[in-house]
């Protein structure tokens, strides 16, 4: 089977592999990691102008084709994300938004209740809503009510790169969960990217493992090659070898070969 | 929102052809996932499956014990009533069948409790015909609030009805409903009810979703095993208790599997049902859903029912008598089918024990 | 008067539209996303929009992030 693009929020995309332009050494790198990995989808933040510092603008390092997704990092409340939504999608930019509620500085963990309600009210204004979250099932049903276009449930903590911490509970929202299922936050290597995608989810998020790696670049290349690896094989679904091994006590030795009905 | 729709779709897809299309390289992949499709819940129950019965139902032991414990929930039924307003061919009850027509009054109901509660048992599942001016839901509210005296859990295996009957039967107490749509086929299901309410196909699919929107703690489904082809009816009935559970994920669903039993009458099931068949369906079940209750009557003789016990079965029925007023009236009314294991809560108790396994008699209270 | 621009407050003695003030901070106006008193001003009315005693203007552009 061959799966070349896939649809997301009203857009065709032909990777994966979604990146992030945070934590780069130099945003002039951004450009070739773009090449290297291949990504369609790139994420950016929303900050206050700084009128003493000469900052370069990360929009001219991001290649025209580019997806963008602008994150509401910096919001503590469902308010606060909506605000800065609105004040993304004046820019021009398109209507994609990636809802980042945290309330806590120490773990940057995420606020399901209040993502879920910012959700909502941005769905409702037309926008095509990409939540993150703790893999909580309920919330994520609670994000499939609100209208989200797909679920992107973290690894590990944010930086961390800790991987698949919560591999156990991705699975269960990659079976329940009728929305495409983006892993965020925590893949630290390919092969974190990779167990990801065999396991069925539709695409990761990989900023802080590529843009603080020794040579970005190339290690975009590699999520790249891993995030497709995933994704093969996911798609290929592995051959059955049994697993049992004959048990000592049989439960179903009770069998007749020949009955009828009893 | 209904089930049938999707029913339908599956039905279409002609699911029930690929049964016999499946190899051995599918049973293995299935068996060895971890959470099934539909699609692996048809591989298990085919022919191709049956070489590897033994490892599914060592993995559907294994997914019981971790999901349940090593208990089995015991319950009895109280058959109310047996007037019934319609001629389902396969059933002792049919009107048509000429037998002497019983209601027990709330005074008979009070005495037949008495005698079930004594033997420890607190779950009760209360029957009736098709009868509602007869056995109407007033009628049913009054014999909760004697039941509720005895029982801690009212379960009802009656004549369909709406969302609002079941609420109003929730309200006096009755937490859990048993429906059986008895087969998913509808051609066979049209011939086998000529007439009556029981006749409406699509009004009794919708019931179990009624009684989980009404706010059933349980909701019990099934089809009767030798009506059509098991194979398909199971990957019907199956196919329902899922989309129950991911619809109404804080309703408890359980399958039954009631085979067809010699019974006051003429019909002949068309298709057999060996013991390995409802094993195969046991352990498919389990591995399908692995938190879906299992039950298992006795319908089935004891030296089956000892033996399955172990394969994945959560709950049993046990003393049981399918008469009305069959534990205490002393004039033998006719049963709605034979029984078959015949063993007294007692002796069920004793053997459960002896084979390491917890008989739990209250899983419930009503608050 | 007195506006507060990103949180800090700054002292005109002259009127400014906001495009003035862009112009003064060497910012392109489209490379930025500008909120007066709450409300989203669209670029097209940078020029018309005259800033008062006690306005909070908010700009803001996009950053790295993950």
């Amino acid at each position: 089977m061959q799966d070349n693009t896939f649809e997301l929020g009203g857009k065709r995309l032909s990777s994966r592999l979604f990146i992030g332009t945070g934590k780069y050494a130099s945003d002039s790198m951004i450009p070739d990691v773009c090449r290297s990995t291949g990504a369609c989808v790139i994420t950016v933040a929303l900050r206050r102008v700084d009128f003493n510092a000469i900052t370069d603008n990360v929009m001219q390092h991001i290649p025209s084709h580019m997806q963008l997704m602008p994150n509401t990092s910096g919001a503590r409340t469902a308010d606060e994300a909506i605000r800065i939504a609105r004040l993304a999608r004046a820019t021009g930019c398109g209507n994609w938004i990636k809802i980042e509620v945290i309330t806590d500085n120490k773990y940057l963990l995420p606020d399901g209740y209040q993502t879920a309600k910012a959700t909502e009210v941005l769905t409702k204004e037309g926008f095509a809503v990409f939540p993150y979250i703790n893999p909580d099932l309920y919330v994520a049903r609670d994000l499939v009510n609100a209208g989200a276009v797909a679920i992107m449930p973290l690894g590990a903590p944010i930086g961390t790169n800790r991987g698949l911490r919560t591999e156990e509970m991705i699975h269960i929202l990659i079976d329940d969960i009728n929305l495409p299922i983006i892993v965020d936050a925590g893949i630290g290597k390919p092969s974190h990217a990779c167990q990801a995608m065999e396991a069925g989810a539709d695409a990761c998020l990989v900023n802080t493992a590529i843009a603080t790696s020794e040579d970005p670049i190339l290690m975009g290349k590699a999520f790249a090659e891993a995030v497709r690896a995933g994704r093969h094989a996911f798609l290929a679904k592995s051959g059955g070898t049994s697993q049992l091994a004959q048990a000592s006590s049989p439960l179903t030795g009770f069998i007749q070969n020949n009955e009828g009905l009893s | 929102m209904s089930f049938f729709p999707v029913y339908e779709q599956y039905k279409n897809m002609g699911i029930e052809n690929i049964i016999s299309d499946i190899n051995q390289h599918s049973v293995l992949r299935s068996l060895n996932k971890n959470i099934l499709t539909i699609e692996d819940f048809a591989a298990l129950i085919s022919p191709s499956a049956l070489p590897f019965l033994e490892q599914i139902a060592q993995k559907s032991h294994d997914i019981t014990r971790r999901n349940f414990g090593n208990t089995i929930q015991l319950f009895t039924p109280m058959y109310l009533s047996n007037y019934c307003n319609n001629r389902c061919l396969y059933c002792g009850f049919n009107r048509d069948t000429q037998i002497e027509r019983y209601q027990m009054s709330l005074d008979e109901i009070d005495n037949e409790a008495r005698v079930i509660a004594s033997t420890g048992l607190k779950h009760i599942l209360i029957l009736t015909g098709d009868a509602p001016k007869k056995a109407s839901i007033s009628y049913l509210k009054s014999c909760c609030d004697v039941l509720k005296q005895y029982f801690s859990s009212i379960s009802i295996e009656i004549y369909a009805l709406d969302k609002k009957g079941y609420e109003d039967l929730i309200q006096s107490g009755v937490d859990g409903l048993t429906i059986y749509q008895e087969t998913y086929n509808t051609d066979l299901y049209d011939n086998l009810h000529p007439t009556g309410p029981k006749k409406n196909y699509q009004f009794r699919m919708d019931a179990p979703q009624c009684g989980a929107e009404a706010g059933m703690r349980n909701v019990t489904i099934g089809t009767l095993l030798g009506l059509d082809d098991w194979r398909k009816d199971i990957l019907f009935t199956a196919l329902h208790a899922s989309w129950l559970e991911n619809h109404y994920p804080e309703t408890e669903i359980s399958i039954a599997l009631p085979r067809i039993r010699p019974y006051y009458g003429y019909y002949q099931p068309e298709h057999q049902v060996t013991d390995q068949d409802m094993v195969q369906m046991i352990v498919a079940i389990r591995l399908f859903l692995p938190r879906c209750g299992i039950t298992i009557s006795t319908r089935e003789n004891e030296s089956f029912r000892n033996n399955i016990l172990k394969l994945g079965v959560t709950k049993m029925s046990a003393g049981s008598s399918t008469a009305v007023g069959g534990h205490s009236l002393s004039n033998t009314q006719h049963n709605q089918f034979e029984i078959s294991d015949t063993r007294t809560v007692e002796q069920m108790v004793l053997f459960l024990e002896q084979n390491n396994i917890q008989p739990v008699f209250k899983d419930w209270e009503r608050f | 008067m007195i506006i507060t621009i990103n949180g800090e407050n700054l002292t005109f003695d002259k009127e400014v539209s906001i495009m003035d003030f862009l112009n003064i901070k060497k910012i392109t106006p489209d490379s930025v996303v500008v909120e007066l008193n709450q409300e989203i001003i669209p670029s097209a009315n940078y020029h018309s929009t005259w800033l008062n005693h006690n306005d909070k203007l908010e700009i803001l552009r996009f950053v790295g992030g993950g």
